[in-house]
């Protein structure tokens, strides 16, 4: 078959290439390294840095929320002049925490954090390969990602302060750096970082597209991958069409800040002057951000469904259910999230009629997530579940789908989102639906691949507590801001004793902010437990989980090549859990049909004859060489 | 003194999970190496789902109920009552689907767990399952998506002829109205012409900005249509009405509008809710710079007759600003004169000399 050539022979480049690698020094083998795998972990670490970072910054903001009264003046040897004379926090420095805080959740941590780490780990290992299509360009990736970091990161340590007109970054506030600090250098900062960052996401996306295109070992079919690499395929799809229409209105508003252009500027007097600008539109932005900023929210949600199906299954020892209807609804959900975007904008003056348009579209998306939880529910129905740490964040995970996705429903709805809009409704929203539940399968992930990331076990007591704390805090902190955000209080509010209607809840907000710290509190539990069980966790076994994919056949600590000899071939489809007759609750995807005769269906008996021709072709080329 | 009991709360909460830490990893070593993956936890992993699903649920039910005056506004608009039904049908819709699904997936969660040699079911698919909860999702929400739609299109929809047309201007941070005057129309106006004193950039060649009044307060007639005009001078705001459940983006370059029906005075509303100190409040809902969260504007409901009492009582911007009277082409001086309410004394005073040199232009 010609397949069966095509790929045999890159088993053999590959083997040679694994050779001039065992030879790297420090430098290329840690650092500036083109392995995948190493690629990864250095995504991981990066990732994990700007959670942390991150996460204190909503602590510190929650503070001033819950806390209106409470002198912040301990602060100020971290903040200096962020802290004002009476001890508060500034409040261009609180828009620039929120601004701050949004940009690195959705794009550093939820973006580059999780598809960077589970995408380049497991797509090679689970779909056969020794690398990825081009470690070069992978490398590449990770290093504008790293560049873009270290950008980002210097905006905080400059007078005028870090970009602060919001993660949406809507202009004219932030093409005029009279409007306020933020928009000055800190803005060219964030523009600069957030171009660097396309970069890397491209460069990774290309890759992760070719790899699992081109490069499946014998008897991959799409139909036998994982749900984890349909994700990711999906995912990076979606970004490769998104995140270029964000470069362009990146580099439109750094012209319009700049070169004195008028894209999205017209009719402005700030600071007692009248612009010159005229004919632009602030609208253009928004339309350009959200082509991206909406699909993002599934770049940011796919690779964690993908990882909570694959860890449901295997820890419900059952077949998720529905394989197909589940690629069938991330296909749907791809496309359909490239038009939905203006949902965003229903109050934004956009023409009424499009507003319809877009709440139709809308509310369909919403149909195969509904299917996706339903098929999560019927994999765990008559399943013999074991709660590992990570099966008990993708459970955490749908529960916060679920929860979140419902008031989706109410703000996909233009006639109830005039009340909802900016409001903490939105933000209790998103944070349950795409912050939280790819948090959760981010941590899922980490729990589950740990073993195969390190060679060794995490302790799992240490994720039972972090996960119920985590978990409960997460509700404790985002779900009261619904009721703050049907009272009508809006977000980015730095304080709310301006106006009688937002004047109450001083209690729940406090009750919020304490469950923020206890919630932030309890990531140091994982903290400890991944750091000290990279060197003194129990050695893992090879299959910890008696999981069926490809990743569990490598050596323990596999090097660069993944598989000291040759690829093993795949046989059938990842999820033969508790298949019936089967003496084994798994049978892994390498076993051929030929050799469980005990369990195979009618249709996978026809299937034999198909695998000892396989079988042969690869005898016949291996003994070439 | 706080910060020492709180570092040392936070050491002994440390020192706690250390010691569960090294409990756990010496008990695992201490139990032969067999590894039965599933242990003890696992039943109470399983129970404390349950635990959570009552909390949680009771919780959410109780606090819902217990505290729905604190959490919902009251309402004072038409299209407001409307938008709320088809919040709370929602509401029911969703919390319907939203307790079936929970209860379902956590009951399963506890009854499915670990059992030694129990053997989980091969179920890979059913059509007619999917199928269903395909369907029955798509009905639900299409009926939701139409009325939803049908509403949207109303609140949309052309204001009449003979609304109440009032100008709320956005600047960062702080709010302006203006109101046509007498001839109920608003007068045009350009950016370039705005000025510390001119903050609607005025076009006084237009003899409809002649009667336009300004208010820093916002005033509004019950029962009557009212179509705000929305702009913004600087950039970005949203007027938040969030009584009357308007919100629209102020955009520069971009004038927006949303039109509505009051159905409560401030009177009535206070009556209403038992605060003789209640008052309706604009916000801005779009951030906007360091005072966005202070940006407010008070609102006022009157009884028609009484707001026409108060329209009638304001006077003119251009009275209250004479010297722009120069502004104004020669030849519409004199009618500017009369509608803004000038006498012809004021109106000399801040024109002289220059009548001559505006009429020898022309
Ligand atoms: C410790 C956990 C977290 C807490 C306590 C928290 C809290 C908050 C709060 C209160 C706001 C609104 C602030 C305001 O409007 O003034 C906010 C904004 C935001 N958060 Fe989080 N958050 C957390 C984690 C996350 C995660 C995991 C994500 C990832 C998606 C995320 C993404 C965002 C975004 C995009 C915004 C909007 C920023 C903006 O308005 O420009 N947050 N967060
Ligand atoms: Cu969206
Ligand atoms: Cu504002």
């Amino acid at each position: 078959m010609a397949t069966t050539h095509i790929h045999t022979h890159t088993d053999v480049h590959h083997d040679d290439h694994e050779h001039e690698h065992h030879e790297g020094n420090f430098w290329t083998n840690y650092i500036f390294s083109q392995d995948h795998k190493v690629i990864a972990k250095q995504f991981l670490i990066t990732g994990i840095f700007w959670a942390l970072f991150g996460g204190t910054l909503s602590v510190i903001f929650r503070l001033q929320l819950g806390f209106p009264e409470m002198s912040l003046e301990w602060m100020r040897p971290l903040l200096g002049g962020w802290i004002t004379p009476e001890g508060k926090i500034d409040p261009e420095f609180y828009l620039a925490l929120v601004t701050m805080h949004g940009t690195i959740m959705v794009f550093f941590v939820l973006t580059a954090g999780l598809s960077g780490t589970f995408s380049n780990f497991l797509i090679p290992l689970q779909i056969g390969a020794r690398d990825m299509a081009s470690g070069f360009m992978n490398m590449l990736s990770y290093w504008f990602f790293f560049l873009s970091s270290v950008i980002m990161l210097s905006s905080f340590f400059i007078e005028t302060g870090p970009a602060s007109g919001g993660w949406t970054v809507y202009p004219p506030l932030s093409a005029l750096p009279q409007a306020m600090h933020g928009s000055g250098l800190g803005m060219t900062l964030w523009l600069v970082a957030m171009a660097l960052f396309i970069v890397s996401t491209l460069l990774g996306g290309i890759n992760y597209i070719t790899t699992i295109i081109n490069m499946r070992t014998r008897g991959m079919s799409f139909t036998r991958m994982p749900l984890t690499i349909w994700a990711f395929f999906f995912t990076a799809i979606i970004g490769l069409l998104s995140f270029p229409v964000l470069f362009a209105a990146a580099l439109l508003l750094i012209f319009d800040r700049s070169f004195g252009t008028s894209f999205f500027l017209s009719d402005i007097y700030i600071g007692g002057e009248a612009l010159a600008n005229v004919g632009g539109s602030p609208i253009l932005f928004q339309h350009l951000f959200w082509f991206l900023g909406h699909p993002e929210v599934y770049i940011v949600l796919l690779p964690a469904l993908g990882i909570t199906s694959e860890i449901i299954a295997t820890n419900s020892r059952k077949p998720i259910f529905g394989y197909k209807a589940m690629i069938g609804s991330m296909l749907f959900i791809a496309i359909l999230s490239f038009i939905v975007w203006a949902h965003h904008m229903f109050v934004t003056g956009m023409n009424p009629f499009l507003g319809s348009i877009f709440m139709l579209l809308t509310l369909i998306i919403a149909v195969p997530s509904a299917v996706k939880i339903f098929n999560y529910v019927t994999t765990l129905w008559k399943g013999n579940i074991r709660f590992t740490s990570g099966m008990l964040f993708s459970i955490g995970l749908v529960s916060f789908f679920l929860t979140g996705g419902i008031t989706g429903i109410f703000l996909g709805n233009s006639a109830i989102d005039i009340q909802l809009h900016d409001t903490y409704f939105v933000v209790a929203h998103f944070h349950l639906v795409m912050g939280s539940a790819s948090f959760f399968g981010m941590l899922a992930g980490i729990y589950h691949w740990y073993p195969k990331m390190f060679g060794r076990m995490m302790n799992e007591k240490l994720g039972y507590v972090h996960f119920w704390i985590t978990f409960v805090g997460v509700y404790m902190v985002f779900f009261p801001m619904h009721y703050i955000g049907i009272a009508g209080f809006p977000r980015r509010y730095y304080s709310f004793t301006n106006f009688e209607f937002a004047s109450g809840f001083t209690d729940l907000n406090a009750l919020v902010s304490i469950a923020a710290i206890l919630t932030l509190s309890a990531q140091f539990i994982f903290l400890f437990n991944f750091f000290y069980s990279m060197f003194r966790g129990r050695p893992a076994p090879a299959n910890p989980w008696n999981s069926t994919t490809l990743e569990w056949t490598t050596p323990r600590n596999p090097g660069h090549g993944n598989w000291p000899g040759e690829i093993p071939a795949v046989y059938r489809w990842p999820y033969d859990y508790s298949k019936p007759g089967a003496k084994e609750d798994f049978i892994p995807q390498t076993v051929p049909y030929s050799e469980t005769p005990e369990s195979n269906l009618p249709h996978e008996n026809e299937l034999i004859k198909l695998e000892s021709s396989n079988g042969n072709a690869i005898v016949v080329e291996g003994d070439k060489h | 003194m706080t910060t020492l009991i709180v570092v040392l709360g936070v050491v002994l909460v440390l020192m706690i999970l250390y010691l569960i830490f090294r409990i756990s990893t010496l008990v695992s070593v201490a139990k032969s190496k067999k590894e039965t993956d599933v242990d003890s936890s696992n039943s109470t992993n399983a129970l404390l789902f349950i635990v959570f699903m009552i909390l949680g649920l009771g919780g959410f039910f109780w606090y819902s109920f217990a505290h729905f005056d604190s959490y919902t506004l009251p309402v004072a608009s038409e299209h407001g009552a409307l938008t709320d039904k088809l919040f709370w049908i929602t509401m029911a819709v969703t919390v319907v689907a939203f307790v079936i699904i929970s209860i379902i997936k956590f009951v399963f969660l506890y009854q499915y767990q670990y059992k030694e040699g129990r053997k989980a079911k091969f179920y890979p698919d059913n059509h007619y399952l999917e199928l269903a909860w395909t369907i029955i999702p798509a009905i639900v929400l299409a009926l939701l998506i139409f009325t939803g739609l049908r509403a949207w299109n109303d609140i949309t929809a052309p204001a009449s002829e003979d609304a109440e047309v009032i100008e709320v201007i956005a600047q960062q941070f702080a709010w302006t109205a203006r109101y046509p005057g007498k001839d109920n129309v608003l007068g045009d106006y350009h950016y370039q012409k705005i000025d510390a004193i001119n903050e609607f950039g005025l076009d006084l060649t237009d003899n409809k900005t002649f009667d336009d009044f300004k208010s820093l307060e916002l005033h509004l007639p019950k029962g009557k249509e009212v179509l705000l005009k929305i702009r913004a001078k600087d950039v970005l705001h949203s007027v938040f009405l969030p009584h009357f459940r308007v919100k629209m983006d102020a955009v520069p370059g971009m004038p927006t509008q949303f039109k509505f029906i009051v159905t409560k005075t401030t009177e009535e509303m206070r009556e209403e809710t038992g605060n003789p100190e209640f008052n309706y409040e604009l916000a801005c809902t779009e951030i906007c710079g360091q005072g966005h969260f202070s940006m407010k504007m008070n609102v006022i409901v009157h009884t028609e007759e009484d707001f026409a009492k108060w329209k009638a009582e304001q006077e003119s911007w251009l009275s209250q600003n004479p010297d722009y009277l120069k502004n104004v082409p020669a030849g519409l001086r004199e009618s500017a004169m009369i509608k803004a309410g000038i006498s012809a004394e004021t109106g000399m005073k801040f024109t002289q000399g220059d009548f001559g040199t505006a009429v020898g232009s022309n």
